[in-house]
């Protein structure tokens, strides 16, 4: 087990090429689950593929173990990596893919066996041993890269979008499943994806990136809850963080604070606004409204109700809303950065 | 109206052709068939005319009298007879398969890295490369083989199966090049990548992993390698003036010709012999030939 | 993605050894070719001095190069030409599937894939003097007199004409193939929309297939070029150039002035000539493949 940790690394590309990073500082803890999400081209990818040693730096360097490792070869990092599309090695069979590491390592042949049976075993694919990775279902694909991965047991995993080739339900399951693995072997891991319920449910910590700069590092809570800036305010959460425009400051508070007056509670802040449109989703309603009058007349906001509370609701009316003042959060408008929170008139 | 419906009439060639109104499939209509089998005839029929005259009697072929389609007297294997044991067609044979097989052998051991090295290790110096090695196969043997036959004689060639061995990698090479580049790049980065996590360098990751996954792209670039040496006359006719060291190509259409004696039997049963199994080879792998000619033009 | 430094080093490696051996024994001849057409180089002699356009001068002051010339483009032109329309006609009625395809596949690719110089052995027995099957099928059904049939190779229009039609023999299978790759990749809905915009069979052929398949007709039209112009084994089976010179093309006039006759230089003059058609359709390849990539 190891602490990954990166200093002012940096990668430019050529021109017009998505994915470059600037002075990155990051510290994994030991044994962390640490995801790194971020938008397409936002240069998580590069930053993972970095610290594999795929990826040159232009500057900057990786350690790990507090050793640094920036012009090491991969193979010489221990570390083990799952990639989006698994790689597996299609003229192998199952058994020779998660041996493939010991063999590239040399390790002598009557210790391999014992070794591929405890990774197939950890990973309950003792079965599949003599398939190919073809007739491998998209589940078992993964749980052969997973054993390929811990076979040698390796410092570090990295996995980069493992669960984007596999359809929607069953990778709820896959999700539970890592996150079930990595209790088990508590190797410190770093996990790729642009995917937020991911990043969520599995992160210990989540490194925001956008354009190659890290927003913010935290747990799932202090992201969501606590949003270093606009960026990441309303890249989490779906739908989006409503942001309201006050003077040199912006207003955030999440659809789920946007509630009837009625059901509010303790201080508040409230508005009269038209609903345009609510969409019944079962566990909630999403409703579309635009307030009124006001300072803020005109201006459009997301609310979800519960289905838990019976409140009517009708499109076209005009209702009183209100936001607990204890979700309200405020970013400077001209870095979008987090400021104090403050009292506003807002009628 | 005549126009329309008559024996030139439009709608007419419309019906033969199989269009339907409103429909653009070609269905099996009988003109189709017409096509394809004079056309398969037509291409065909040197061969087909080639194994007939193997098997006829001397006397039948050379009576003009005959209906030459007919076997008018019964068929025999004097011809083979003659080709196998009193001419050196199997000498020819063998020259061809061993000069094959080391030119093959030289093409993989110069493709196989270079391609990879432009699939993956060149960037964008890569693609230009690629474009380059495919003009030269765009040089055709007929501008090079003069002064080829005195860098030959150079190298003290002349007369040697080895002439033609050493310049055939000239044509099979760019080609091959060209078809397992596109191969190479078919396959997933993301393998060697994996590969090289696990322990491999990139050449490890080259030899032991992307080598295995594209044997069927090496197949291909084997067998049109060895065709294209089977094919090759005009270097062959140049380098080498002994009949012992030709190849079938040049053997038979130059050696088995006695003076202006033409042993047509033996003839055609040499062509044919010599023509089948390359063609056989071809056909199977024809697709992936075809892909290489046209990378770029179709999608 | 990027690339680690190493891998620029070991892809060079990698490369070197092919492209020593195509800059020695391709680009080291190709200069050679050039070298020799401006100087004095015969079979027996060791020296070499440049002699300017002498060579040029004298080839083309001789009326068997100037027909050959002449003939290399007639040639090429009308094989060429044959090819095309068959070629199209052809793949047309192969596109769709139906039972025997395979075999009709194998039958009208044997020109192509067996070797060019027993194909053409096989049409000198069949166009030979006295023996001709076809002259033998002509006189049966009272095309031409007995003792009056066609001297496929000994006459120079008829010999012209066998050398043309054996060339485009030999390159329909290659077109073919080439055009049917690309009827194929034409994706179906395309002419069905056609269809179901009312277009008939003519109209969807020529005014939706030949357009979209213009990028595939240029391949195979200019590799064609290519391997019928430079081409000298039909030539040299058939006739040897005859009679009277003939059915010479370049190729052929080149190997019969510079290897059979000994002049290296005249003969590598000769081939020169080859170039100009060369750069031609080596930058008309640049600028299909350039245009297909960019669309």
């Amino acid at each position: 087990m190891a602490i990954v940790e990166t200093r002012d690394l940096t990668k430019v590309f050529k021109q017009g090429q998505l994915g470059a990073v600037n002075d990155i500082n990051l510290l994994t803890r030991e044994g962390e689950f640490m995801v790194f999400l971020g938008p397409s081209g936002s240069g998580k990818t590069t930053l993972l593929r970095m610290i594999a040693g795929l990826e040159e730096p232009t500057r900057g360097d990786v350690l790990i173990g507090g050793r640094v490792v920036t012009q090491l070869p991969p193979r010489e990092r221990r570390i083990a990596m799952v990639f989006q599309s698994y790689a597996l090695y299609p003229h192998l069979s199952v058994y020779k893919n998660i041996a493939f590491p010991l063999r590239a390592q040399k390790v002598p042949k009557e210790q391999r066996r014992p070794k591929v049976e405890w990774a197939a075993a950890l990973l309950g694919i003792g079965e599949l041993l003599e398939r190919k990775p073809r007739e491998l279902s998209g589940g078992e694909r993964q749980r052969v890269a997973l054993a390929r991965a811990i076979v040698r047991e390796p410092s570090v995993f990295l996995l980069d979008e493992p669960l984007s080739n596999l359809d929607a339900k069953l990778r709820a399951s896959a999700r539970e499943e890592l996150t079930q693995f990595h209790k088990r072997i508590g190797t410190t891991t770093i996990y790729v994806t642009h995917d937020q319920v991911e990043a969520m449910a599995m992160g210990d910590r989540i490194v925001v990136l956008d354009k190659g700069v890290v927003r913010q590092v935290g747990s799932p809570r202090e992201v969501y809850d606590d949003p270093a800036d606009t960026f990441v305010a309303t890249f989490l959460g779906s739908p989006p963080m409503n942001l309201v425009d006050h003077g040199d400051v912006l207003a955030g508070f999440r659809p789920e604070h946007l509630l009837p007056a009625a059901l509010v509670e303790g201080p508040a802040v409230a508005i009269t606004a038209r609903v345009t449109g609510v969409e019944y989703l079962g566990n909630e309603r999403v409703l579309y409204a635009q307030i009124q009058d006001g300072r803020f007349g005109g201006k459009r906001l997301i609310g979800r109700l519960p289905s838990v509370y019976q409140v009517e609701v009708n499109e076209g009316e005009a209702v009183r809303l209100a936001i607990p003042e204890r979700n309200l959060r405020f970013f400077a408008k001209s870095d979008g950065r987090r400021t104090e929170a403050r009292s506003l008139a807002w009628e | 109206m005549t126009g329309e419906t008559g024996w030139l009439g439009w709608q007419r060639w419309r019906r033969l052709l199989g269009a339907r109104e409103g429909g653009v499939r070609v269905p099996p209509g009988i003109l189709r068939w017409a096509i394809v089998l004079v056309f398969a005839a037509a291409l065909s029929f040197p061969f087909l005319w080639m194994g007939i005259t193997t098997f006829k009697q001397t006397t039948d072929l050379y009576n003009t009298k005959n209906n030459p389609f007919l076997f008018n007297l019964p068929p025999t294997l004097e011809h083979l007879r003659l080709l196998f044991n009193e001419t050196m067609y199997l000498r020819w044979l063998g020259n061809t398969a061993f000069a094959g097989a080391v030119v093959v052998a030289i093409t993989l051991l110069l493709a196989l890295p270079a391609a990879y090295a432009l699939a993956r290790l060149t960037g964008r110096w890569g693609e230009r490369l690629g474009i380059g090695i495919f003009l030269t196969y765009l040089i055709p043997p007929t501008l090079l083989f003069i002064p080829m036959s005195r860098v030959v004689a150079l190298l003290g060639l002349q007369d040697s199966l080895w002439s033609i061995i050493l310049v055939y990698p000239t044509f099979t090479l760019p080609f091959s090049i060209w078809l397992l580049m596109a191969f190479f790049k078919s396959v997933p980065r993301e393998l060697e990548d994996a590969a090289m996590v696990d322990g491999l360098t990139r050449f490890q990751a080259f030899v032991q992993l992307v080598i295995p996954i594209s044997l069927s792209g090496i197949l291909t670039v084997v067998i049109f390698s060895f065709t294209l040496v089977t094919q090759e006359f005009v270097y062959a006719l140049t380098f080498i003036s002994s009949a012992a060291h030709q190849t079938v190509s040049v053997g038979v259409p130059i050696y088995l010709v006695r003076g202006d004696v033409y042993y047509w039997g033996s003839l055609m049963a040499a062509c044919l012999i010599a023509s089948l199994p390359v063609a056989v080879m071809y056909n199977t792998f024809l697709d992936r030939f075809v892909a290489g000619f046209t990378v770029g033009a179709v999608k | 993605m990027g690339m680690r430094r190493g891998d620029r080093f070991l892809g060079a490696a990698m490369f070197m050894p092919a492209l020593l051996f195509i800059v020695g024994l391709v680009g080291v001849p190709l200069i050679l070719a050039f070298l020799y057409s401006v100087g004095n180089v015969t079979v027996g002699s060791v020296g070499y001095k440049f002699v300017g356009l002498a060579n040029f001068r004298s080839v083309l002051q001789n009326p068997a190069f100037r027909g050959a010339l002449l003939h290399s483009f007639i040639f090429t032109v009308s094989a060429q030409l044959i090819v095309i329309v068959g070629a199209n006609i052809l793949a047309v009625a192969l596109r769709n599937p139906f039972r025997g395809r395979g075999l009709v596949r194998f039958l009208i690719l044997l020109p192509w894939v067996a070797p060019i110089s027993l194909g053409a052995i096989g049409w000198k027995w069949i166009l030979d003097s006295i023996y001709s099957v076809i002259n033998w099928a002509l006189v049966s059904v009272h095309l031409v007199k007995p003792f009056d049939t066609p001297m496929w190779l000994g006459e120079p229009k008829l010999a012209m004409l066998s050398v043309i039609l054996v060339h485009a023999w030999r390159m329909m299978p290659f077109s073919t193939v080439i055009l049917l790759a690309g009827l194929t990749a034409i994706p179906r809905d395309i002419p069905e929309a056609a269809a179901v915009d009312g277009a008939g069979f003519w109209r969807t052929h020529l005014e939706i297939t030949l357009p979209m398949m213009k990028p595939v007709i240029a391949v195979a039209l200019l590799f064609g070029i290519i391997f019928t112009f430079t081409d000298m084994t039909v030539v040299y089976i058939l006739t040897r150039g005859g009679p009277y010179d003939s059915t010479h093309v370049l190729p052929s006039y080149a190997f019969f002035a510079g290897i059979l006759g000994g002049s290296l230089a005249e003969g590598a003059a000769v081939s020169v000539f080859l170039v100009p058609i060369l750069v031609l359709v080596a930058w008309a390849m640049l600028r299909v493949a350039h245009r297909t990539e960019v669309v």
